[in-house]
This record gives C-alpha cells, sequence and structure tokens, in this order.
C-alpha cells in the first residue's frame, strides 16, 4: 500500500487547486450561457412566447347568432326563429362511448347508421369537439334525455334558434336557410368571420340577399383549456348580436291566398304597387317546404323536387323566362304612337292572316278582325294589326320602348336567381346570335314571340309603369320608408288644377322620372286595355268585375311553346288537347281598380292555354283580394298614407 | 492513529456547532423553501400528495444534513468503499427486484419509499474515487495499473444504469467520476483519448439506444420535428419560460403549468414552472442561491487539510454545478431532455437524500477540518 508523504500531499494539492481552477473557469463560462439563454427568451423573446402561452391557454368556442326576422307589410312574421333542441356529445366526456351510444340508441331511437357516421365524426374531430347527435328533437324525446342525463356522461342537451317559416306560401320570394357547404366558404367573404359549424345561411331568394345582415353578429366563449382540452373555466361570454330583422312590403295573407289559388299549377303571380313599386305579392308554384331545408334535407324530400316537371324550386316569378305574347302589344301600341307611327284611329284590315316575304302571318283569329284600329287591337288582340304597325315601328323603336319600361334587365337587385330575359333588336340578334334580323322577326317580335323573354316580374313592372300614368317607377321588396313621390304629385295636381309650371318641371321637382312623351299615348293605352277586360269582345271580358272598385283594365297574351303546323290550324286543334308540354304558356297582365290605379298584377301560367282562359280568372281573384286590403294597407304602416 | 482522535475527541460539541458554514446552511433552506412553494404550485394551490411530501422529506433529509455533518470526515473516508459496494448491490437489486415504470426500472421497493439507488450512486462513486486517489501517489496516478480499478468502478453502475435504461442518470453518475479523475491529476491525454473513443462507439452506444431516447435526441437537434411528440417538453417548456417574462406571471398563475401543459412539473421541469410564476429576476435569484452553494462547498475544499477532503469537496460541487447546468440546459432548450433532477427544487426522494448526505458530507469536511484522515 502506498503512504504518502507529507511533501507529495502538499504537491498533489496544489494540483487539485489548479485543476479546479480551470472548472471553475469552465463553470462560469456555462453559467454566464444560462443567464444569456434566460435573457434571450424571457427578455427578447417574451412577446412571442407570451403568445404562444395564450394561444395554448385559451380556445374559444363560438355562438352563431339568431337570425333577423322577415317580416310582411304588416308586421307579421314570415321568417322567423324557434327554440330548437339538440343533443350534443362531447367524447372527450364520454367513459364508454360503445355503451353510450347503445343507451342512446334506445333513448332517442337513431339509426345504426347514424351511429356508425357519427363514430366516424368523432375519430375524425378532437376530442373536445361536440358532434351533434339529433338536430332536431321534439320536447317529449328532448325532456327524456335530460331524464337520463344523470347517466349519459359526455352528451349535452343544447337548446338553441333555428329558422322557421309559418309555411310555404312564400318560399320563393323568402328562399330558405341550409348548412354553410365548402363553396359558401370560399365565395362568400363575409363568412369568414362568422363561419360558425352547424350554422345555417341563406342559400335563395331574400335569405340570401339579406344574409349579410341578417345573419347577425357571432358571439363566443372563451374558455380557458388544459393541455388534454378539457375547459378549466369560462373566461369570457360575448353572446353575440341578432342578426337585423327586417319587413317587407309583402302581405302575408294575399300571398297565402294566392299560393291557394295556384295549387297544382305551375304558375306565378306578381303584384306591386304602382306608384311606388311596392311588391304586395310574389308566388311561384308548385312551391315546396322551406323547413325542409333548415335541419339536413331529406334525400326522398330533394329527389321528389328535382325531378318533378313543374320545377318547384325554381322562382318563376323571377327566373323564369317566357315570351311575352300578347301582352307586349301595348308597349308596340305605344312605342307606334309615341314615334309617330300611327295615328290612334288609323286602321288595317285583319283577314286572318298575312302574307309577306314569303311566309303566313295568321292571327289567332282564323276568320280575321275585319277593320281594326288602334283600341280594337289591343282589345281583340287582333295579330295582323300589331303585325302591320310592328312592320312600320321597326324593331329597334320597339327594343327601345320596351327596354325603357324595365324589360330586358334586372329588376330587383342582389337576388342571384333573378334573370334579365331579352328585349330583341338588330344590334342584339348581331352580336349574340351573329346573323342579320330578318324583317319577319319584326313581325314576331311585335305579338311578343320570336327572341322575346321575359320575366312575369318585367311584366309586371311595365303594366304597373303604364297604369301610373308613365312614370318609371323602382320597385323594391324590402320596406324602408314610404316613397310617395308619384302619389304626392297627383294629389298635388288634383288639389291646384290650374298648376301654372309646365308638366315636366312640376315632374322634375317631384323627383319624377316620366317615360312618355306624350302621355295622352299611355291614356290611349289604359283606355284599351279597359276595352279588352270591360267591354264585349275583349280578350278577358268574361272575367270582368261590374263594381267600379274592383273594376281592372288588363291585357292576355300566351306564348307560343310550338309553332302550329297549318295542318293543326286547317283542324283548329284546341290547346287543350294538346299535350300538357305543348300547351301555350298563358299570360295575363293588368292595374286595378280602372279609374284610380293601384296595383298591377301579372300571372303566368306555364302551359296554360291561352291568357284569358287560364291566366286572367286567377288575376280577377287576386286583385279582388288585393283591393279588399287596400284600405287596411294604406292605413297601417304608414303615418302620411292617403289614397289619391 | 490515537493522535487524530485526540484531536477530534478535543472538538467539543460548542466548537462543531460553531465550525457549521451557516451561509451554506442558510442557503440551502432557502433553496428548500423556495421549492416547497414551487410544489405548492404545481399542486394548483393546495397542499396535496406532491407539496406534503417534498416537505416531509424535505425536513427529513435536512436533519439528515446535519446528523452527517457531525459525524467524523474520518469516518466517511473509513467507509467510502463500504457505502459504494452498498450502492452497487441495491443497484443490482434494482436489476433483479426493481420496478417497473414507465418502461424503465430505476426503484426498489423499500415500504416507505421507493428507493432510487442510482441517485445515491452519484455520491457513493465520487466517495470511492475520492478516497483510492487520495491514497495513490502523484507519480502513480498516470501508471496504466492505477487506471484499471477506477475505470472499473466508473463503468459498472454507469452500465447498470444505463440499461435501466436511465440514460440521464448514467452519464451523471459518469461525469462525477470523470471530475474526481481530472481533479486528482490523471493526464488531459487521457481524457482527450477517452473523448474521442466515445465519440467513435457513439454509432455503437446509439444502436443500443431505445427508441425514445433516439428520438430525444433528434427532437433536441430539431424540436418542430415531431411538436406533438417527442419535442412537446422542449417546446412547451420554452413557451413556459419566455412567457414569464421579467417578472413572471405570479405565484400559482403559471398557465403553461396549471393548465398541464408542462410535462413532469414537479421533478425536472420544476425550474421552468418557477421561471414561468417569477420571471427572470426569479430565475436569477435561482441561479444566485445555487452559485452561493457552490461556491461555499470549494471554500470548504480550499479550508480542508486532508486531499481526500478536498477531492471530495471539489468533485461534488463541480458534479453539483453539471446536475444544477444539465438540468437548466435541459429545460431552456440547450440539451436534449435526458431526465435529470434539479438539486433540492426538483420532487423526489432520492435525489434529495443523496445531495442532502452529499452536502453533510462537505460539512463534515468543514467541521472536522484540520482532522487529517489516511
Amino acid at each position: 500500500m502506498l503512504s504518502p508523504g507529507s511533501g507529495n500531499t502538499v504537491i498533489k494539492s496544489k494540483l487539485i487547486g489548479r485543476r479546479m481552477f480551470l472548472i471553475t473557469a469552465a463553470k462560469a463560462v456555462v453559467m454566464v450561457g444560462l443567464v444569456g439563454r434566460l435573457i434571450s427568451l424571457q427578455i427578447n423573446q417574451a412577446t412571442k412566447y407570451k403568445s404562444l402561452s395564450d394561444k395554448n391557454r385559451f380556445r374559444e368556442w363560438k355562438l352563431a347568432p339568431e337570425r333577423g326576422a322577415i317580416k310582411d307589410f304588416f308586421d307579421t312574421e314570415i321568417a322567423s326563429n324557434e327554440p330548437l333542441y339538440q343533443v350534443h356529445l362531447v367524447p372527450e366526456n364520454a367513459k364508454d362511448l360503445d355503451n353510450l351510444f347503445v343507451r342512446l340508441k334506445a333513448i332517442l331511437n337513431i339509426t345504426e347508421q347514424k351511429v356508425s357516421y357519427l363514430k366516424r365524426v368523432i375519430k375524425k374531430q378532437k376530442p373536445w369537439e361536440p358532434v351533434i347527435v339529433s338536430e332536431n328533437l321534439d320536447w317529449s324525446d328532448f325532456s327524456r334525455i335530460n331524464l337520463f342525463l344523470h347517466e349519459l356522461e359526455g352528451v349535452e342537451p343544447i337548446v338553441s334558434v333555428a329558422r322557421t317559416y309559418p309555411d310555404n306560401s312564400s318560399a320563393h320570394i323568402l328562399g330558405y336557410v341550409s348548412q354553410i357547404s365548402k363553396k359558401d366558404l370560399q365565395t362568400k367573404e363575409y363568412l369568414k368571420d362568422v363561419a360558425v359549424p352547424g350554422m345555417a345561411i341563406g342559400k335563395t331568394g331574400l335569405e340570401r340577399k339579406l344574409d349579410e345582415q341578417i345573419i347577425g353578429k357571432v358571439g363566443y366563449q372563451r374558455y380557458e383549456v388544459n393541455a388534454y382540452g378539457k375547459r378549466i373555466r369560462e373566461i369570457k361570454i360575448d353572446q353575440g348580436q341578432a342578426g337585423k330583422s327586417f319587413k317587407t312590403t309583402l302581405d302575408y295573407e294575399v300571398q297565402k291566398y294566392t299560393n291557394e289559388l295556384l295549387k297544382g299549377k305551375a304558375a306565378a303571380v306578381c303584384v306591386m304597387d304602382v306608384y311606388n313599386g311596392d311588391i304586395v305579392s310574389l308566388v311561384s308554384s308548385p312551391t315546396f317546404e322551406p323547413n325542409q331545408f333548415v335541419h339536413g334535407l331529406d334525400k326522398a324530400y330533394w329527389n321528389s323536387l328535382i325531378k318533378n316537371e313543374k320545377k318547384p324550386l325554381a322562382n318563376k316569378a323571377l327566373s323564369g323566362l317566357y315570351p311575352p305574347g300578347s301582352t307586349i302589344k301595348t308597349l308596340v301600341a305605344l312605342s307606334a304612337l309615341e314615334n309617330k307611327i300611327i295615328r290612334p284611329l288609323d286602321t288595317f284590315k285583319c283577314k286572318g292572316k298575312i302574307e309577306l316575304y314569303g311566309e303566313k302571318f295568321h292571327c289567332w283569329e282564323k276568320d280575321g278582325h275585319g277593320v281594326v284600329n288602334l283600341r280594337k287591337g289591343i282589345q281583340r288582340s287582333c295579330d295582323v294589326y300589331f303585325y302591320e304597325v310592328a312592320r312600320k315601328l321597326g324593331v329597334d323603336r320597339l327594343s327601345e320602348t320596351a327596354k325603357r319600361f324595365g324589360l330586358g334587365k334586372k329588376v330587383l337587385s342582389d337576388f342571384v336567381e333573378e334573370r334579365s330575359g331579352v328585349v330583341p333588336n338588330t344590334k342584339w340578334k348581331k352580336k349574340f346570335i351573329g346573323q342579320n334580323w330578318y324583317l319577319g322577326e319584326t313581325l314576331h317580335s311585335g305579338i311578343g314571340q320570336g327572341y322575346f323573354q321575359s320575366t312575369p316580374l318585367q311584366l309586371c313592372l311595365m303594366t304597373a309603369q303604364i297604369a301610373n300614368g308613365g312614370f318609371q317607377i323602382k320597385p323594391r321588396i324590402i320596406f324602408d320608408e314610404r316613397n310617395d313621390n308619384l302619389r304626392n304629385y297627383l294629389k298635388h295636381k288634383n288639389e291646384n288644377p290650374n298648376e301654372s309650371l309646365p308638366i315636366d318641371l312640376l315632374v322634375s321637382n317631384f323627383n319624377l322620372k316620366p317615360l312618355f312623351k306624350n302621355q295622352e299615348h299611355i291614356n290611349l293605352i289604359k283606355d284599351a286595355m279597359f276595352s279588352s277586360s270591360n267591354e264585349p269582345g275583349g280578350t278577358s271580358y268574361r272575367h270582368r268585375f261590374e263594381n267600379p272598385k274592383y273594376t281592372f283594365a288588363g291585357k292576355t297574351g300566351s306564348s307560343q311553346i310550338k309553332r302550329f303546323t297549318e295542318a293543326q290550324r286547317e283542324a283548329e286543334v284546341k290547346q287543350e288537347s294538346l299535350p300538357y308540354k305543348d300547351r301555350d304558356h298563358a299570360l295575363f297582365v293588368a292595374f286595378a281598380p280602372y279609374k284610380n290605379p293601384q296595383y298591377a298584377i301579372s300571372v303566368l301560367v306555364e302551359h296554360g292555354g291561352s291568357g284569358g282562359k287560364a291566366a286572367a280568372p286567377i288575376a280577377k281573384k287576386v286583385i279582388k283580394k288585393v283591393l279588399e286590403r287596400h284600405e287596411l294597407r294604406r292605413n297601417i304602416g304608414s303615418s302620411n298614407g292617403e289614397s289619391v | 492513529m490515537l493522535q487524530p482522535r485526540s484531536i477530534q475527541s478535543s472538538l467539543g460539541i460548542r466548537d462543531k456547532i460553531l465550525s457549521i458554514d451557516y451561509i451554506l446552511v442558510f442557503s440551502i433552506l432557502v433553496l428548500g423553501i423556495v421549492s416547497m412553494f414551487a410544489m405548492y404550485s404545481t399542486d394548483g394551490g393546495e397542499f396535496k400528495y406532491h407539496t406534503n411530501s417534498h416537505i416531509l422529506r424535505f425536513c427529513v433529509f435536512f436533519g439528515l444534513f446535519f446528523i452527517v455533518s457531525f459525524i467524523s470526515i474520518r469516518f466517511w473516508h473509513e467507509t467510502s468503499y463500504l457505502i459504494y459496494i452498498g450502492v452497487f448491490i441495491l443497484l443490482l437489486g434494482v436489476k433483479y427486484f426493481g420496478l417497473t415504470s414507465s418502461g424503465s426500472k430505476r426503484w426498489l421497493d423499500l415500504y416507505f419509499m421507493n428507493l432510487q439507488p442510482s441517485e445515491l450512486m452519484k455520491i457513493g462513486l465520487i466517495l470511492f474515487l475520492a478516497k483510492y486517489y487520495h491514497r495513490i501517489s502523484i507519480e502513480g496516478i498516470n501508471s496504466f495499473r492505477y487506471l484499471i480499478l477506477p475505470i472499473t468502478v466508473l463503468i459498472s453502475p454507469v452500465i447498470l444504469v444505463a440499461t435501466q435504461p436511465d440514460l440521464g442518470t448514467s452519464i451523471l453518475i459518469a461525469a462525477g467520476g470523470v471530475i474526481v479523475a481530472w481533479l486528482a491529476g490523471v493526464r488531459a491525454k487521457f481524457f482527450v483519448i477517452s473523448g474521442f473513443a466515445t465519440i467513435a462507439l457513439l454509432p455503437i452506444a446509439i444502436s443500443f439506444l431505445k427508441p425514445y431516447q433516439k428520438s430525444r435526441i433528434l427532437t433536441f437537434l430539431n424540436p418542430e420535428r415531431d411538436p406533438l411528440g417527442a419535442g412537446y417538453q422542449i417546446i412547451q417548456s420554452k413557451i413556459a419560460i419566455g412567457s414569464g417574462g421579467l417578472f413572471g406571471k405570479g405565484f400559482l398563475n403559471g398557465s403553461q403549468s396549471y393548465l398541464d401543459y408542462l410535462p413532469e412539473k414537479h421533478t425536472d421541469f420544476i425550474f421552468t414552472l418557477f421561471s414561468e410564476e417569477f420571471g427572470f429576476f426569479g430565475s436569477l435569484f435561482i441561479l444566485f442561491l445555487y452559485a452561493i452553494i457552490i461556491s461555499r462547498i470549494i471554500k470548504i475544499g480550499n479550508l480542508t487539510r486532508s486531499n481526500f477532503g478536498k477531492l471530495y469537496c471539489y468533485s461534488f460541487a463541480t458534479a453539483f454545478f453539471i446536475y444544477v447546468a444539465v438540468n437548466m440546459m435541459m429545460v431552456l432548450g440547450l440539451l436534449p431532455i435526458v431526465g435529470s433532477p434539479l438539486p433540492i427544487m426538483s420532487y423526489g426522494g432520492s435525489s434529495m437524500m443523496a445531495i442532502m448526505f452529499g452536502l453533510g458530507i462537505v460539512m463534515s469536511c468543514k467541521i472536522y477540518k484540520d482532522v487529517p484522515v489516511n
């Protein structure tokens, strides 16, 4: 064994001291490194790590806001909200999912497919994200769930609100709401901030047009969550803001009534206030059940809608395009008068057909109308008379007048489904069809056939602007404030018969835009329409009202689907005997009351045959209903409303 | 042999108490109290299991510290080999009768506590080598025959611990042994050669690593590699420390910790928790306390007359420093997560016991600084 001497011990001790000094130096370096690292993390990068820590710490759950209501003119809610009973499941809170589903199946009778679907969803998402087990429970199921809740860990009964519609009478104009799709998120900018899973947004109609404002402001609950995603405590709750409610110009009573009238038909009705453009009614038939869309559509129901040849999903009043047929004759006559092509008493002889440019042009009256002037031409809807007028007028001047009265362009704004239609002229044909205009086509245009395409809403606007004395109105469906310039102007004129101001100055004082050169021409057309509805021989004479309170002036029309063959013409084939798909569309436009016009109406019945037979009777009933409610409408909802 | 005894007997109880290094005792006590607060915070601001047992352990082992202090350094010198052998037997016991937890066999069930002998080996090896080199003459140190035993006593426990598996502790045990050899005067060349040899053997060693150990090393090189898996601990620890800022989030307000984002917050990541709640200045305070403790130990090493005492104190101070530095570098994202507790602060009985025992011997060096050992 070595036994160290004392000198050795001292040397050794010095060696140890030297080496320790080196180590101490190394320690100092490490210490400085540690402090440097602390400075870097806790001082230089503190902001970054604080935000990362908050990102860990807080999680937000968005709360879907309550959708604003849509009301009719009388403040009846035609799109409102109802409590919705749902059952959600938060997987992380459930102890035994399989067992839980067995229990849920027994209580709620959900299907095996639904269970396997839910299990797939649960696998895909985070354990703290809820899945919706039942979207829309009735009260008895919901209370049963609440009764068993103590043994259903992870299940959360949720009371939320969902869109509801009192009935389907206004389904088209209101549109429907349904779950946000991926495409919606891509195309609609405003959804970026508001998208909450399970939230329904407007897909068509007013619901879509108003969506951005009616959705409201999304609320959120901010929770502190732990590393496993479990909510520890609520930090902040913002209930959000319910969406704005809107009052429309629609009359729910008229909507219901009209919808009932149109049952079983493929048809559309549009009613408008002729002075301020308020749309009183806009119905398309057949309708669909908008409540079905709110909670995930039933596949069978969807298929039945898609396969129905009467196209229940289309809003025919806005997006259905039909040749205006004889209803355009009012504008053909007006255009000819304004352009001084004809005088009212100029006559043509109708022998049932004319031959021009090597083509035969038939009048609907095979035997002819005899000597026809403007009034009789409109009253009887004589095609030959309008062939002659159109030939002299030319299509370009006709199209100019038609466009002025609102054809060929969209009437309302922001309705994605609305279509603009076509008002043909030589330029249009060159541009879109790439051919020159044939003179024969002018004749077809003169009776509203050929390239002409219009929506029932456009025809209603056209009629309204004739009825109000030829002033431009801007149709609207959202009520904001009373727009009564035109009524005030007429009132002023009635009260001051000796007004010294020239008419154009007066008109511009009331901020009005006349569509005529000579108002007398408008009155001539109105008178002719009166005769068409109220004098023997008129095309809708059979459906007139004797009572001057309801007397209307109208114009029938039928738009041809298929040209009649010569053989059919010879055989005098009736519309009713044709196959449904080949029958003409029946049209009728009118305004009422004749003496003091208030409302314009357009009625379309797809494949209804002649306008006089199919469309006019519907118009008659709707006109009566609307006029019966006129006093109510003028009194309620307006402070200064007064009948002119 | 008689003379030292007379010196020892001449030390009255009053002299012993007076010669205690009070700065060291005070620093340990402050650190212990700080650790109790930290532990109270990990329990969510309640006196729960971790807090209660940490307090109990600190008190018990602080008592042990004094007992060890008042036993003569000569006794510790004489029993050094025995202590090493005893701990080594315990390590062997772990291999055969150990408790397995999360895939690693580290503990012996002693009924009243679960003992982790690898922690005790940290002190045992230092004691053994300090005694061994105390006896060897300066000329003999670098001769090959006196290298065999040290290498054997160093490698054997390291391999045993590494195969538990517990890479972190085995490295720390090895570090303690290497330090003693370095201080004793083993030639620098030798360390360089064995360093290169280690690097050369690294690929082979890596092939023996468990997949989770490999992934920890890879994760250290790039924490974003697997942010929800192995990189999670480093990332969350950095977030916690960084978000503490200058003054911290306040006592019991460390959100990273009470929301369980912080892994192992009682043990390896206790500094993270403290740093999150008390910020940069709190961290500096902890560093300062450790610096005092270490410098006091070195000072005692300077005072003590025996080379055994010097070797032990310096080695222990350095090892202590390494434990602190490795733990902090780990939680600060400067080293891979290897699993090494922070002395005194971290929850864990064996670690606390080993550290207090080690400090006790240091204090014994102080009290009996003039007692010669053979």
